[in-house]
């Protein structure tokens, strides 16, 4: 069969024959070749470990970039509700990468997650069929003459040779993951230090460039506000329709800056929704 | 027939479902050809649910060995790809 199944037949019968032909006995080899097997496993099981600690630091900056999105959204909200197009589109094209920037951390884990259980079962499958072997060999030397044994120990050896080959693969995409894994949290760590994802980690009262323009607008709205409460009162022409509607839910009518800015911010976010 | 797919486990094959399987596995190959990674998802994840759907699991301790080797049901097209230059995917 010329597929991929031949191919791969083909590969892995050579492989296992190369390992297996080094010796006379068959099962000299198999010990040989599990010992070191079991080295590579350990070495598996630290790289493994180590990935634990990329993987929490990936997850909280999972977490942040999540508290990044909920920022990004108010402030396109906010600044659309401003009258401000091009800083909303800001907004949603940072909003954009960070969301891109996620998803693929959370197909990272999950398949690292997936890489590792498959070693573990392969690792499983492999010491099951290394024990049968060992009880085998034996009834087998005890049943046939020593031509025909050999022939049958070696089968049941193919048999074996071929799960290491399954162990050693799994073990080489679940490394290959984590490093994959490592340069991830090392390169978005990177991101965060550099301040591309400026104001991830500021919680408290980090303020990026969109909410400082947001907040100049906040300022000249408030005065807008003021003023049109103003004409209002003097009853001398009409304010803008924008204005009216924003302070029109308003209960509170004194023109304390403060109250209309913090009032004004609460109708943007939901008088932008299209 | 005993198929083993890796990181899954052996499986026995009926004699009627191995026309079958060359199909999709031709098709699959077609699909690295093409470097379509649609049509490779789709022939290849079919080959793989035609032996889970058809075949028999053999037990971790059973030392028979394989007719024909498949490379893990989640392999990307690049590894797949792999397969078919140099040492392929198997580390030594």
């Amino acid at each position: 069969m010329a597929g991929l199944t031949g191919r791969m037949s083909t590969i892995v019968k050579a492989k296992v024959s190369k390992v297996l032909d080094r010796a006379e006995d068959p099962a000299e080899t198999l010990d040989y070749s599990y010992s070191k097997q079991l080295e590579l496993l350990q070495n598996v099981k630290k790289g493994i470990a180590d990935v634990v600690t990329s993987k929490k630091r990936l997850q909280l900056q999972e977490t942040q970039m999540q508290q990044q999105v909920v920022k990004l959204d108010t402030q396109a909200r906010q600044a659309l509700a401003a009258n401000r197009e091009d800083l909303a589109r800001v907004a949603l094209e940072r909003k954009q990468s960070v969301q891109t920037e996620l998803q693929s951390m959370d197909s990272q884990i999950a398949e690292l997650e997936a890489q590792q259980q498959k070693l573990i079962d392969s690792e499983a499958a492999m010491r099951a069929k290394l024990e049968a072997f060992r009880t085998k060999k034996e009834v087998i030397k005890a049943q046939y003459s020593a031509a025909e044994a050999q022939v049958r120990i070696s089968e049941a050896a193919t048999g074996v040779g071929e799960q290491m080959a399954d162990v050693g693969l799994a073990m080489q995409r679940a490394l290959d993951k984590t490093e994959n894994m490592k340069a991830r949290a090392a390169a978005v760590g990177e991101l965060q230090d550099s301040g591309t994802f400026e104001d991830l980690t500021q919680l408290g009262p980090g303020k990026d460039d969109i909410d400082r323009q947001l907040e100049a607008i906040g300022a000249g709205g408030a005065v807008d506000d003021e003023l049109s409460k103003l004409k209002a009162e003097i009853g001398a022409g009409a304010a803008p329709t924008q204005i009216e509607a924003s302070t029109g839910g308003e209960a509170a009518p004194a023109p304390e800056p403060a109250a209309a800015d913090a009032g004004g911010d609460h109708d943007d976010a939901s008088g932008a929704t299209p | 027939m005993i198929v083993r797919v890796f990181s899954d486990g052996q499986y026995r094959i009926p004699d009627d479902a191995q026309a079958r399987l060359h199909e999709l596995d031709v098709a699959t190959v077609e699909a690295i050809d093409a470097n379509d990674e649609g049509a490779f998802k789709s022939s290849y994840g079919a080959l793989i649910e035609l032996i889970h759907a058809n075949g028999e699991r053999l037990a971790d301790d059973d030392l028979a060995p394989s007719d024909l080797m498949l490379p893990p049901s989640d392999i990307t097209l690049e590894e797949a790809r792999e397969e078919f230059t140099g040492e392929g995917l198997l580390p030594d």
